[in-house]
């Protein structure tokens, strides 16, 4: 079990090298590397939003939504809509465009940041509210019924992104979307103010998840996770509370959908595929280890890590000539993100960070007490590396 | 008008309670009617798009039926299903033309089947030659090598270990990734033909207009549906499927060989996606993100029959097909006004929404199917 703990640091290690020594040996330029780092950085945070957002649904509570893009993409949306202004020529169609009536606060140059606290709540709000309709029809199901509905969601929204013409500008998508604060630096460095802005977006929500995960609330969705039936004979309002963790982790998603708008400035359905909006967060909080939220993070980074070392692997292999692998690089990661998922669950399904095993305040100043002979060791730190993860739902029917 | 509705929400409260077997099947008839309703209006009133609702149907058919059969029996939704469809195809294509083909790069093995003499002549007045058929087998037989070759790498490990059905549907999931990026990485990203041209359509009576593809697909769909219901219900590894699929503790305990069980279901599951996935591309074409899109209609036409329900799914299958074809095609106008102009005829991007629109119409009112027993 040695290699067991070593492989977290060795894959956390590896990546990190790879990303700053890939671009450093190819550009003499410093800035251009802080510059290509920071991106990689705003966009890890990014998808450690989607993550932390999937692993509430997920991780805590089992829900096995297979339509993260469906949230992912209304919130992108949503920010785009409510912070841009009015169209401006008749190409160009969609409702909303608010952003020049949100700035009504006169000084502290609200226009730099008041929209985009509107987008963003309202990205949250909008994601949050689709889940709480589509939780009436789906979460009664069992789950794998849900992970088809969450799907069909998905694809039915993004082809009434595209179809209905004047809703979001169909298959063109929008452009120009505004970033927050980025009139107070220049252009060039208006990457770092980004990454403040989104790193703190990323603790602002671990701090309250992992203050949710330890509360009541928390300890409830984990045992609807474990057994839906015993929480059910505990008094617990199952529908309720798996509606309630639906629809957190969907207006997270929202919240990363719309930071997303912000740091690319243009989105169009293209972007919203199934593979880069739902299974690769799906990947990452499969490596990362769900039901943990650090894991979420550690995920998002590597599986994004692995990433962009492959799309900068592509120079190389032109410079040494590989032209098949240099032209199919981009396929070539695919396969590895889906084998990585395969390999995930067949070898490491607890992920690179397993979940913690977490008690309750009372039960942590028991467990201070010396523990019995022969009774496991139980802390809020203790490693679940025994326990099975899998979740042995497997034979429920219809739950109603 | 508010104490009314209270007095009619008490009656039906009451009627409930005496008739609970009416009114548990009240939404299960109302969802009958409305299938064959909609079945008999489009045959009626838009032949055409019945008849290509019913060709597109047949294939999906195909598909359901070997997803219906792995989900009865491993009780696991098999969203490699799709993928491996059009990986099978992709397959076909390479036995025939042995080409690889992405961008600027192109591989040519030195010998395929078109190369066999007169492969490629066109068989009487459809598109293709015998080459195309041979193509077909050798794709058929790759295919179900894979598909047990998977199940005992990857899938048996699964069981072993009891896990839930969540990770066998993640795992799948992986697995379809993997064939979709297989696809991308050895064919390329742009669509391909296994004949290139442009095929006339034949005129038949009451408007139907049908290539002479379309026909051979029912027909092979038609052939393949018999020889499956004679292995289902005629040999013994057949029943011992259906057993194992009502009742897998009841199957062990009676002494049947559940592995065995599983293999054959992987068996002629993958033989289902290899003919289903070639004959998808004959009648649409070679396209990697085909496989992720036939997912929903193949997912709808096995739940509307009822997980575990081979005939079930291809009735499915057929209400799914030609639901998709009339909702796009179908005007709906009384007096000569257009009702919902603005809905219908749905874009052709909606094509496989409407699949869905059926799946969560099925999930809501009964979820065990049309045919399905239990819940």
């Amino acid at each position: 079990m040695k290699a067991d703990k070593f492989i977290t640091p060795a894959a956390w290690a590896l990546v990190t090298v790879a990303i700053v020594t890939l671009p450093a040996t190819r550009s003499q330029d410093l800035g251009g590397v802080i510059s290509f780092l920071t991106g990689f950085a705003i966009l890890v945070a990014i998808f450690a939003i989607l993550a932390l957002g999937l692993n509430v649904q997920w991780g805590y509570t089992g829900i096995f939504n297979f339509g993260v893009v469906a949230f992912f993409m209304v919130g992108a949306y949503a920010a785009a809509i409510i912070t841009k202004g009015p169209a401006t020529t008749e190409y160009v169609r969609y409702v909303g465009g608010f952003g020049d009536k949100l700035d009504f606060i006169p000084f502290l140059d609200s226009e730099q940041w008041l929209p985009f606290l509107f987008g963003t709540a309202g990205a949250a709000i909008v994601s949050g509210a689709l889940a709480f309709v589509l939780s009436i029809p789906t979460l009664r199901l069992r789950e794998d019924y849900l992970a088809i509905a969450t799907i069909g969601i998905a694809e039915l929204l993004r082809r009434i992104a595209i179809e209905e013409k004047g809703l979001v500008n169909s298959d063109r998508g929008l452009i120009g979307i505004p970033s927050p604060l980025e009139d107070l630096v220049n252009p060039p460095e208006y990457k770092f103010i980004f990454f403040g802005v989104a790193v703190a977006l990323v603790i602002l929500i671990l701090i309250a998840l992992e203050a949710g995960s330890r509360s009541p609330w928390g300890r409830v969705l984990k045992a609807i996770r474990e057994d839906e039936t015993t929480a059910a004979a505990a008094g617990k309002d199952i529908f309720n509370f798996k509606m309630q963790s639906f629809v957190v982790g969907a207006m997270i998603m929202g919240v990363g959908g719309a930071a997303y708008a912000y740091y690319s400035r243009s989105v169009s359905p293209d972007a919203f595929t199934h593979f880069f909006g739902t299974f690769l967060i799906w990947a990452m909080l499969i490596v990362g280890g769900s039901g943990n939220n650090k894991g979420a993070i550690l995920g998002a980074y590597i599986v994004w890590g692995f990433y962009s070392i492959t799309g900068l692997m592509r120079a190389y292999f032109a410079d040494w000539g590989l032209e098949f692998l240099e032209l199919r690089m981009s396929f070539l990661r695919d396969f590895v993100v889906g084998a990585l998922i395969v390999i995930v669950l067949l070898l490491r399904p607890a992920g690179l960070l397993p979940e913690e095993r977490r008690v309750s305040l009372f039960m942590q100043r028991e467990s201070k007490q010396p523990t019995p002979p022969g009774e496991p060791e139980s802390g809020p730190t203790g490693s679940r590396a025994d326990a099975s993860p899998d979740r042995e739902k497997g034979s429920g029917g219809v739950a109603s | 008008m508010v104490p009314e509705s209270a007095g009619f929400a008490e009656l039906l409260n009451k009627a409930r309670e005496r008739y609970p077997a009416v009114f548990d099947n009240l939404g299960t008839a109302a969802l009958w009617v409305l299938f064959a309703g909609l079945l008999i209006a489009a045959l009626i009133l838009y032949t055409n798009l019945f008849v290509v609702g019913i060709i597109f149907g047949s294939i999906i058919a195909l598909g359901a039926i070997g997803l219906t059969l792995i989900y009865g029996i491993m009780k696991f939704a098999h969203f490699a299903h799709g993928d491996m469809m059009m990986l099978a195809a992709y397959l076909a294509f390479f036995a025939l033309t042995g080409r690889i083909v992405g961008e600027k790069t192109e591989v040519d093995l030195g010998w395929s089947l078109d190369r066999l003499p007169g492969a490629t002549t066109q068989l009487g007045p459809l598109s293709f030659g015998y080459g195309l058929l041979l193509a077909m087998l050798v794709a058929l037989i790759a295919t179900v090598a894979l598909f047990v070759a998977l199940d005992n790498v990857i899938y048996r490990r699964l069981r072993q270990r009891g896990s839930g059905i969540v990770i066998f549907a993640m795992v799948s999931l992986g697995i379809a990734i993997v064939a979709r990026s297989v696809i991308l990485i050895l064919w390329g990203p742009e669509p391909r033909f296994y004949v290139p041209g442009i095929f006339p359509a034949h005129e038949f009576p009451f408007g139907i207009k049908l290539k002479a593809d379309q026909i051979f697909i029912f027909a092979t769909v038609a052939i393949v549906a018999i020889l499956v219901y004679f292995l289902l219900f005629r040999t013994r590894i057949g029943k011992a499927m259906r057993a194992t699929s009502d009742n897998p503790e009841l199957a062990r305990v009676s002494g049947i060989d559940t592995d065995q069980v599983i293999r054959w279901t992987w068996a002629i599951g993958g033989a289902l996606v290899a003919v289903a996935g070639v004959l998808l591309a004959i009648q649409a074409q070679l396209k990697p993100e085909l496989g992720f899109a036939i997912l929903l209609p193949l997912f709808a036409a096995a739940i509307l029959g009822g997980i575990g329900s081979p005939q079930g799914a291809l009735i499915g299958a057929m209400i799914v097909g030609i639901t998709q074809e009339v909702s796009l095609g179908i005007e709906l106008s009384i007096a000569g006004r257009d009702i919902l102009p603005q809905i219908l005829p749905l874009a052709p991007g909606y094509k496989f929404a409407v699949a869905f629109v059926i799946l969560i119409l099925i999930l809501l009112v009964r979820p065990q199917g049309l045919f399905g027993a239990k819940a």
